[in-house]
């Protein structure tokens, strides 16, 4: 016990004397010479922040077909005319979700009837009211849903996933 | 918000990651599914020779991929005392489910113990015994101890009728052959116990008497038969929420019409055409919704009948159709005996069905023609799937019997595209020796318990709190009984044994009930219980069950047991060994002698004993003959062992004999006599909703490992009761508001989601919820056979609450799927 004390006490010390990075650099040198070019990794992905549509070419309850972090991941930016929690811009209205159903990966379609996104495969079914709850379905996660962060101009900008879309083992490739 | 992981990416599975044969040990279709393991301080990458799958994996992957698993199908395990990387995905290979997995099944990984990632951490680790006024955890030996000391002293003073047992009968998580046979010998054997109950019902009973009594065993076709034939007829089940990848991937090709290449194949001599489907069910499900977008409504028929009136539908179709002369006269004579007979009392026209049932008269004969009119002089194949719906409905025996009389007129059974089927909640997974002595009828052990017999009370794998009728009353007796025991042991020292045994043998003179749980989760009824027993689950164990088509695997160890849990057979073992200890120490050396034959080591020591040697075709079976039949495994019965496989067996009867003496399968009368069960007519008259119930899409039994799941708890915490938006508004209920379900029986609440499809005064409740009971509203009467009727159930509704904080994120629009 008394050498793992010291070792947090090494670690507590160098901390306060050169900060984070440096300190692991001089552990790892230290103890794993051959190690050494080891270099920390961020914990999450770096997700791009993509230009998805400007709010004035959104119309009401009109699904529009972008993709997001990159080409191979379609996904449908909307404005469904009233304020839901996540909801961005002026009226807390705009969302945007994956289209990859999160069950098999099929494409997942539209129903303005009830602003939910509907699987041909397997009839599971996602309210786009409600941060993509699956309402029925198979899939073993709510839908993935884009981050969005509208800016002075209306610009809208696709920032973030909160669950692992489908077909990729990380959400950027 | 929707609750959501933030999960962004996984650790990939390395081209060296063990692989393991596993089957979903959720319901009773099995799907098939890989374990992948791999040291946690390992990881694959993107390049196709450092990935399991040999694929690019930087690149998107296509639909239907293999090489994607979903944050539910991994975890960190310990394998062997070392923590491992775990991913649980389905198979493509198995002709179950076809690389599918469903909503329950796909979240086995995540539904595992770990400590490192804290799931499920409800998991029993430790024997926990009632000390000092509380659960205390101790060790194997000094809980089995008192268990055996307790159950010895309540013998010798009542006989094994004092010993009261509540047990799994079926397969998968919390079953399967080993433990079945564990148990079965330990309470068969060793023991006679009569006093007995299964899971799902106060009694020790089949849940389709009536077809067993005719000669058909209720699991008589394979998965196959729904792409062949030319009409599913489905009662009182909803498989896209409940059997969804046999629904899925071989009901659902037949409705589409991309099964028709098949039938063409191995039904040459004949016309084909897409299937049609006759649903008879009270209530619109999802399953008719989903059958509708694929075959089009003009081949999709709904029965929407009056609930519980299934038989004269049933008696109606088969009068109809031997006034056609459409019966299939051949097998008739052949196969079957008793046709003039049950055709004579069964008899009724399709307007008295139209007016007991509640549809019109043409529905009534287009389903009969959908099910028997000839195809250009052939005879049309019609498959029978029926589940809850009518085995847990009104009068269920004769219920059961009047639907297989139809598929055994129409020449269905033992033929491609045939088969009377129940559609199946568990797996199955019974070896156990006779339990002719239980007697017929069984005991009503709940209602002997309410009446205060019995003295010990051994529960495996059940959970009365949840899932029993009249469980309001139930709860109360035995929170009772069971709390004059526990303060008896509270009142002496717990180092003392002699004196704790007294001081409960005592409280049981008194009135008091000893109560064991054995078990993977607190269980509700553990809560009164005394004594909890940590049971191991599939995977943590190597166990064997079949599936809905008699498709039997093995699922391979793959991570080892929380704590110090135990195969539920190893359990049966040791607590056999310490009665003949303790039968031993008394002087009883003869009785003692009865608990010998229980010296497993291993679950494979207990599936030699059992499986191997009393199973019909038991001996071609050994776990390394399983092993290496992955997860298609065989059907049963196993008839020989060839080329290194087993050899099963596709369809039972195809040779026209059936399981009577006489080789002849029976038709039976079935009379309608309304309501059957005491008190089902007087609850009716008095209360104004029926309270219809059964499961969900999301939600796996009684939710005893999904209450500890997130994903689902966030999406139910508490269960829905779907109820006519004009009910809603007269009650002046909106969507997550929570309700109370009243009757002169018991109370319980349900949160309300509206459903237009509803009709009006028929509600549905979610079954077997831990927040929020159905069973405490339904009555105590069974049919004769004691066999429950949950579904006619009558109850008021008043408001509790408006929608709790915990809802309003929740979505309550309509789970039918529509075209979009």
């Amino acid at each position: 016990m008394k050498g793992c004390n010291k070792l947090v006490d090494v670690g507590r010390r160098q901390f306060l004397r050169g900060g984070a990075v440096a300190t692991v650099g001089a552990v790892a040198s230290a103890v794993v010479p051959s190690t050494s070019k080891a270099k920390p990794l961020p914990a999450r992905v770096q997700y791009p922040s993509n230009r998805l549509a400007n709010i004035s070419e959104l119309e009401v309850n009109e699904p529009l077909h972008i993709s997001y972090p990159d080409e191979d991941s379609p996904g449908v930016l909307l404005k469904l005319g009233t304020p839901v929690d996540g909801g961005v811009g002026p009226d807390r209205d705009i969302v945007a979700f994956s289209t990859l159903c999160p069950h098999k990966g099929f494409p997942l379609v539209y129903v303005a009837e009830d602003k939910t996104l509907s699987c041909p495969g397997h009839y599971s079914l996602f309210d786009c009211e409600k941060g993509g709850l699956q309402i029925m379905g198979q899939a073993t996660q709510n839908l993935p849903q884009f981050a969005l962060r509208v800016d002075d101009k209306g610009d809208i900008y696709a920032e973030g996933v909160d669950e692992l879309i489908y077909g990729r083992l990380s959400n950027v490739l | 918000m929707a609750f959501k992981r933030h999960i962004d990416r996984l650790p990939i599975i390395p081209a060296d990651a063990k692989k393991h044969t596993v089957v979903c040990h959720y319901c009773i279709v099995g799907c098939g599914y890989h374990a992948y393991t791999w040291p946690v301080n390992k990881q694959g990458g993107t390049e196709p020779s450092q990935n399991a799958f040999g694929v690019d994996l930087s690149k998107q992957q296509p639909a239907e991929t293999e090489a994607w698993y979903a944050p539910s199908m991994y975890n960190i395990v310990q394998q062997d005392g070392k923590d491992v990387h775990l991913v649980i995905k389905p198979d493509k290979g198995c002709v179950v489910n076809s690389g599918l997995g469903s909503a329950r099944g796909a979240r086995m990984a995540e539904m595992s113990y770990s400590r490192a990632r804290a799931t499920q951490q409800q998991r029993l680790t430790h024997p926990m015994v009632w000390r000092y006024g509380q659960m205390q955890p101790t060790s194997w030996e000094d809980a089995l101890d008192l268990v055996a000391r307790v159950t010895v002293a309540v013998i010798k003073d009542q006989g094994e009728d004092g010993l009261f047992v509540s047990v799994f009968d079926h397969g998968g998580a919390g079953g399967g052959y080993e433990n079945t046979w564990g148990t079965g010998k330990l309470y068969f054997g060793a023991m006679k116990v009569k006093n007995i109950r299964i899971h799902n019902r106060p009694a020790y009973n089949s849940e389709v008497h009536a077809s067993r009594d005719m000669g058909v065993y209720e699991l008589n076709n394979c998965y196959e038969d729904a792409e062949l034939c030319d009409t599913i007829v489905a009662v009182g089940c909803n498989p896209l929420e409940t059997q969804t990848n046999y629904f899925l991937n071989h009901w659902i090709p037949n409705l589409r019409g991309t099964s028709l290449d098949k039938k063409r194949e191995q039904l040459p001599d004949e016309e084909h055409a897409p299937g049609k489907i006759i649903i008879v069910d009270p209530r619109r499900t999802a399953t008719i919704a989903a059958c509708e977008a694929e075959a089009g409504k003009e081949n999709v028929l709904h029965l929407p009948i009056e609930p519980g009136t299934d038989m004269v539908l049933f008696n109606a179709w088969l009068t109809y159709i031997a006034e056609k002369g459409w019966q299939d006269k051949d097998f008739i004579a052949a196969s079957t005996k008793d046709f003039d007979k049950a055709l004579a009392a069964n008899k009724t026209t399709l307007a008295e069905a139209a007016k007991i049932c509640g549809v019109p008269e043409a529905d009534i004969e287009k389903a009969a023609q959908w099910i028997a009119a000839p195809k250009n002089g052939k005879r049309r194949r019609t498959m029978f799937a029926y589940e809850k719906g009518l085995i847990w409905g009104n009068d269920n025996y004769r219920t059961n019997a009047a639907l297989v009389n139809v598929a055994l007129a129409t020449g269905n059974i033992g033929r491609p595209g045939g088969g009377c089927v129940r559609m199946g909640g568990h797996q199955e997974g019974y070896a156990r020796p006779s339990h002719a002595h239980v007697g017929r009828p069984a005991a009503y052990v709940d209602k002997l318990l309410i009446e205060g017999k019995g003295g010990v009370h051994h529960i495996w794998g059940c959970d009365h709190y949840k899932t029993t009728l009249n469980a309001h009353q139930f709860k109360q007796v035995y929170k009772k009984r069971t709390d004059m025991v526990k303060d008896a042991m509270n009142a002496v020292p717990a180092g003392d044994r002699a004196a704790q045994v007294a001081a409960i043998v005592e409280a049981i003179k008194a009135g008091g009930l000893f109560a064991v749980d054995v078990d993977i989760v607190p269980t509700k009824i553990g809560e009164a219980c005394h004594v909890w027993l940590p049971a191991a689950t599939s995977g943590e164990m190597n166990l064997t069950s079949m599936n809905g088509e008699r498709r039997m695997r093995l699922t391979e160890r793959y991570m080892d047991p929380p704590g110090e849990a135990m195969p539920d057979c190893l359990i049966a073992a040791r607590i056999a060994n310490h009665m003949e200890r303790v039968l031993r120490e008394i002087g009883d050396d003869k009785y003692a002698d009865q608990f010998k034959g229980f010296d497993w080591k291993t679950e494979e020591d207990a599936f030699m004993d059992g499986y191997h040697k009393v199973a019909k075709g038991g001996e071609h079976v050994t776990y390394e003959r399983l092993r290496a039949m992955g997860t298609n495994g065989f059907q049963e019965p196993a008839v020989g062992f060839e080329g290194g496989k087993i050899v099963g067996t596709k369809r039972l009867y195809a040779d026209g004999k059936f399981d009577t003496k006489d080789g002849k399968a029976r038709f039976m009368e079935a009379k309608w006599r309304g309501l059957q069960a005491p008190g089902k007519k007087e609850q009716k008259a008095k209360f104004k909703y029926l309270i219809n119930n059964g499961r969900t899409n999301l939600v796996w039994q009684n939710a005893y490992l999904d209450q500890d799941n997130e994903f689902v708890m966030d999406r139910f915490p508490y269960p829905f009761i779907e109820m006519n938006p004009e009910d809603m508004k007269e009650l002046g209920v909106g969507p997550g508001d929570l309700v109370e379900i009243y009757n002169d029986d018991g109370s319980t609440q349900a949160m309300v989601y509206p459903a237009p499809s509803a009709k009006k005064g028929q509600t549905f409740m979610l079954f077997g919820y831990p927040t929020g009971v159905q069973g405490n509203v339904v009555n105590a009467g069974t049919n004769e056979l004691i066999v429950p009727n949950y579904k006619q159930t009558w109850a008021d509704i008043r408001p509790l609450s408006k929608a709790p904080d915990s809802v309003k994120h929740l979505s309550f629009k309509s789970p039918h799927y529509k075209v979009g």
